[in-house]
C-alpha cells in the first residue's frame, strides 16, 4: 500500500469526474429535487416527512454511489485500464482506497447539500448532531461504493451491472423499515432485513431525527455499515485478480 | 538511460508453457529463449496464442503448466512491475482523461519521474495533442497514447501487442525506428504482429502457429533454411513442411 499511489488514483478519479459535469451535476441535484417533491408529497404531514425525509437522507448516497462505482470498475475491467494497473506497481487496496476517497468526497459534498435542504428549507427535524448525520451518510456512501465495487466483478456488461441496482438494492429497500416496521415483520421478513446493511444506515438516521445527542445506537448502526463496507471491499478486492483466465 | 543489457541469463525464458482457455489447449509446451536488448517479431496468424503468449510472459495469463522466467524472476514478480511495460492490443487509457492525465496517473502508478509524460509523448510523435481527450483521438494515436504508457519508467522490457496496427506507412517507419533506437539503449523488445513484412525490421522472429512454436531465428536465417524470398513463403514453407519446389507450386497458385 502506498498512500502516493492512493492519492494518485483519487485524484484520477475525480478528475473523470470533472470531465463529466452531467454526471456530477445529476449526483448532486437528483436527490434535492426528490427530497423537496416528497415535502410537498407529505404537506401537512410533518411527521410522515420526518421519517421517510430521515431515511432517503441515508438510502440516496447508498444508492448512488452503488451505481456509480459498479459502473466505473466495470469500465476499468472491460477497457483494460485494470489489467494495464495491475501489471504496475498499483497495490489493490491503493486502487480500492483511491476509488473510496474520491467518491467519499463525493457522498459528503451530496450529503451536505441534500440534509443543508431538507433540515434548513423544508423543515425536517433533526435530534441528534449534524455532524453524526454526515458521518452515516458518507458512511452509506462508502457501503454503496463497496457493494458496488463487489457487484461489479460478476457484470460482464454495463447493462447487466445497472441490473444489479434492482437485483441487489431494492429488497433491501423494500425490508428495510420505510414501508413496513421492521419489528411488524413477519419474522422470516425480519430476520432477512437484520442481515441487511442498509436496514442499518435507515435505522440510524431515523434514531438521529428522534434521538438527541449520541446514543449508543446510532453507533452501533454506523458500526455495522462500516463493518459491511469492509466486508464488501475485501470480497471486492478478492475479485481483482492479476492473473486471469 | 537506466537499462541493463548487461544482466545475466535472457530476458525471456519459457520452459514447457502450456496454457488451456475454456477447455481447449491454447499454447501446448511452448520453449523458447529471447536474448536480452534485442526486437523480436512474433508472428503468426489471428488465434494462433500470440496474446495469449504475451499475457503469460507479463503475468497476467493464468497458466496450466510450464514455467516462464522474465528477467531472472518468475513472471508476474512484483518486482517485475516496474521493470516489464506492456501494451495490450486493445488501448488501454481512460478515454475521459486528457494524454497528459492518463499519463501523469500511469506515471504515478509507476513511481517514474514527473517529466516523464512529456518525454514519452514526445517519444510517440503525440506532440500537440497533450490536452486532447483519449477518446476523441483516432484509433491510431489512442494506441499512441497505450504505448506512450507502457514506456513510463524506462522498462528493461516491453512487451507490445501489435503495436503498429491502423498506423500509416510514415508513422509504423518513426514507431519501428523508436523500437530499434530503445532496443540499442539496452530494452528488450517482443512486438507481436500479423504483418508480415514487419519481420525484416526484427533482429529474431518467433513464428507461431496453432499454439505451437513453428521457428525461432533471425530473419536471415529463416529465409536461408527456407530458400523462401520473403518472411510470407518461409511461413507457409514451415507450415507445409514441405520441400522448395512444392512451396514455389503453392505460391505460384495463390
Amino acid at each position: 500500500m502506498s498512500t502516493q499511489r492512493t492519492l494518485a488514483t483519487a485524484r484520477r478519479v475525480l478528475a473523470q469526474l470533472r470531465h463529466d459535469p452531467r454526471t456530477v451535476a445529476m449526483l448532486l441535484v437528483v436527490p434535492c429535487v426528490l427530497l423537496t417533491l416528497l415535502r410537498y408529497m407529505y404537506d401537512g404531514q410533518p411527521q410522515a416527512f420526518d421519517r421517510i425525509g430521515a431515511a432517503l437522507l441515508g438510502i440516496f448516497p447508498l444508492l448512488v454511489m452503488f451505481l456509480v462505482t459498479s459502473v466505473a470498475m466495470l469500465r476499468e475491467r472491460t477497457t483494460g485500464t485494470l489489467e494495464r494497473l495491475l501489471t504496475m506497481p498499483l497495490g489493490k487496496l491503493d486502487l480500492l482506497l483511491g476509488y473510496a476517497l474520491a467518491f467519499g468526497l463525493v457522498a459528503l459534498v451530496q450529503a451536505a447539500l441534500a440534509s443543508a435542504l431538507t433540515i434548513g428549507l423544508l423543515g425536517l427535524d433533526v435530534a441528534g448532531p449534524t455532524w453524526l448525520l454526515f458521518a452515516v451518510a458518507v458512511g452509506d456512501g462508502l457501503l454503496g461504493m463497496a457493494l458496488g465495487l463487489f457487484v461489479s466483478a460478476f457484470a460482464a456488461t454495463e447493462f447487466q451491472a445497472v441490473q444489479f441496482l434492482p437485483a441487489v438494492l431494492l429488497p433491501q429497500f423494500l425490508l428495510c423499515g420505510l414501508f413496513v416496521p421492521r419489528e411488524q415483520m413477519a419474522d422470516v421478513l425480519r430476520w432477512a432485513s437484520d442481515v441487511m446493511p442498509l436496514s442499518y444506515a435507515v435505522d440510524a438516521m431515523s434514531r438521529l431525527t428522534v434521538h438527541s445527542g449520541v446514543g449508543g445506537e446510532v453507533v452501533r448502526d454506523l458500526a455495522v455499515i462500516a463493518g459491511c463496507a469492509l466486508l464488501a471491499l475485501g470480497l471486492g478486492a478478492a475479485t481483482l485478480r492479476r492473473r486471469t483466465p | 538511460m537506466m537499462n541493463s543489457a548487461a544482466g545475466p541469463g535472457p530476458a525471456i525464458r519459457t520452459t514447457g508453457l502450456t496454457v488451456v482457455r475454456g477447455g481447449r489447449p491454447v499454447l501446448h509446451g511452448l520453449d523458447l529463449e529471447i536474448p536480452r536488448g534485442s526486437v523480436t517479431g512474433l508472428l503468426g496468424p489471428s488465434g494462433c496464442g500470440k496474446t495469449t503468449l504475451l499475457r503469460s510472459i507479463v503475468g497476467v495469463q493464468r497458466t496450466a503448466g510450464g514455467e516462464v522466467e522474465v528477467l531472472g524472476r518468475p513472471a508476474g514478480h512484483a518486482d517485475l512491475r516496474h521493470r516489464v511495460g506492456y501494451v495490450t492490443q486493445a488501448p488501454s487509457v481512460y478515454a475521459d482523461l486528457s494524454v497528459t492525465e492518463n499519463l501523469a496517473y500511469f506515471a504515478a502508478v509507476l513511481g517514474a519521474p514527473k517529466s516523464d509524460p512529456a518525454r514519452v509523448i514526445h517519444q510517440v510523435g503525440l506532440t500537440g495533442h497533450e490536452h486532447d481527450p483519449a477518446g476523441r483521438l483516432s484509433g491510431g494515436q489512442r494506441a499512441r497514447v497505450s504505448l506512450a504508457a507502457a514506456l513510463l519508467g524506462t522498462p528493461e522490457l516491453l512487451v507490445l501487442d501489435e503495436p503498429t496496427v491502423g498506423l500509416d506507412p510514415v508513422l509504423r517507419q518513426d514507431l519501428w525506428q523508436l523500437f530499434r533506437s530503445l532496443a540499442e539503449d539496452g530494452a528488450t523488445l517482443l512486438v507481436s504482429s500479423h504483418v508480415m513484412d514487419e519481420a525484416t525490421r526484427c533482429d529474431r522472429l518467433l513464428l507461431m502457429r496453432d499454439g505451437g512454436l513453428l521457428a525461432h531465428d533471425t530473419p536471415a536465417a529463416l529465409l536461408d533454411a527456407t530458400g523462401a524470398a520473403d518472411i510470407d513463403t518461409a511461413f507457409l514453407r514451415l507450415v507445409e513442411g514441405a520441400p522448395a519446389d512444392t512451396a514455389d507450386a503453392l505460391e505460384g497458385g495463390r
